[in-house]
């Protein structure tokens, strides 16, 4: 439970903009608007995600995304999912900001770039999000890139002008958390440690893959500053309660990683002392 | 089904766009801004391509339409 005294995690700066809240949350797959609504003000984000759609022309029924979203409370992250090159996804990024740009909201400084490669694995194609990347900067754009865990990849985007370099814990809606702890933590050395040429102030945020709170645990433990997420909490059977859980487990490698774990040991370590146990009884 | 400007003058010279996919008829002299009123998304949250090229906003109501114009009008949906 939160109490008065009880830390908070220090704003997220990415680009331009400060966000509050290190979860961030995907708009797409609930199983109704006021679903979504609970979830997301349950997760406690400030930030989410959307994608960019035809509009519907002469069906239009039932309400929309935008009538359910509240957007003077949330800073929308528009995606270019789906986009399976370069080009396309540097139109649906211009065209994502147009409407945010109309809507009056921060958000349209802003782009989740995703570059697809194909459909079944939805894993990043790196030579067109490089590309997509390089152009998206050039045109004004945060970009926050969605890549595969590669190191050497992110550094690439890193070094391209990328806002945040956001790496897949796993393939996006697979549940199966961070497959390769190791290479996040080699990404985590690359972007953020000075001995590395990183800088501890670049933003890395884990993106997709997520599937249990543990997996944003584990994300935050193993240096992430954030983790964006949206099936892990859309498919949960109950999404607002998992929702809650992930803000918690958010907060829990936040702080975990802020605090400094112990060094692993082979043999045991008492913590109750030696001295002054009291003795067997003689005779006994 | 493909939505008309009405009063538009002569049909026959109407100019043809493919909107979404959807073939639209519209008369000769219509600008982006009377395409989306035609479609009644005067007052829904939408960005427009014209030929593969954003049309700004706020350049709707001044950037003329030319028969065989592919346009697309996108909205936000959910996403991850």
């Amino acid at each position: 439970m939160t109490t008065a005294t009880a830390p908070t995690a220090t704003p997220l700066r990415i680009g331009e903009r400060t966000i509050d809240r290190r979860l961030i949350v995907g708009t797409g797959k609930y199983a109704s608007w006021d679903v979504m609504q609970r979830a997301l003000e349950a997760s406690g984000c400030d930030t989410v995600t959307v994608a960019v759609r035809r509009e519907r022309l002469l069906d239009e029924q039932g309400r929309s995304l935008l009538d359910a979203l509240d957007l003077d409370r949330y800073t929308v992250l528009p995606n270019t999912a789906g986009c399976f090159d370069a080009a396309d996804a540097v139109r649906v990024a211009r065209l994502g900001r147009d409407l945010l740009e109309q809507l009056g909201n921060p958000g349209a400084s802003w782009v989740k770039l995703e570059v697809l490669g194909d459909r079944a694995t939805l894993l990043p194609d790196p030579v067109g999000t490089l590309e997509a990347c390089r152009e998206l900067v050039s045109d004004g754009f945060d970009v926050l890139c969605y890549t595969s865990d590669d190191p050497i990849m992110a550094a690439r985007i890193r070094d391209a002008g990328a806002a945040s370099v956001m790496p897949a814990g796993s393939p996006i809606g697979s549940g199966r958390g961070i497959a390769n702890p190791a290479a996040i933590r080699i990404i985590h050395d690359l972007l953020k440690d000075p001995e590395h040429g990183g800088d501890p102030d670049y933003p890395l945020i884990v993106d997709a893959g997520v599937g249990t709170p543990s997996d944003v645990t584990m994300a935050m433990e193993l240096g992430a500053d954030g983790v964006l997420l949206n099936t892990g909490i859309a498919h949960a059977a109950d999404p607002v309660l998992m929702a809650t859980a992930m803000r918690a487990a958010c907060d829990a490698g936040y702080f975990g990683r802020q605090a400094g774990r112990i060094g692993k040991k082979l043999y045991a370590s008492a913590s109750s002392p030696w001295s002054g146990i009291i003795e067997s009884i003689p005779g006994e | 089904m493909a939505p008309r400007l009405t009063g538009g003058g002569n049909i026959c010279d109407a100019m043809k766009l493919e909107v979404n996919g959807t073939t639209v008829e519209l008369p000769p002299e219509a600008t982006v801004e009377m395409l989306l009123a035609a479609l009644d998304k005067a007052d829904t949250p939408c960005a427009v391509e014209r030929n593969g090229t954003l049309v700004p906003w706020k350049t709707r109501g001044g950037t003329a339409l030319a028969d065989g114009d592919r346009i697309e009008i996108v909205t936000l949906v959910g996403g991850g």
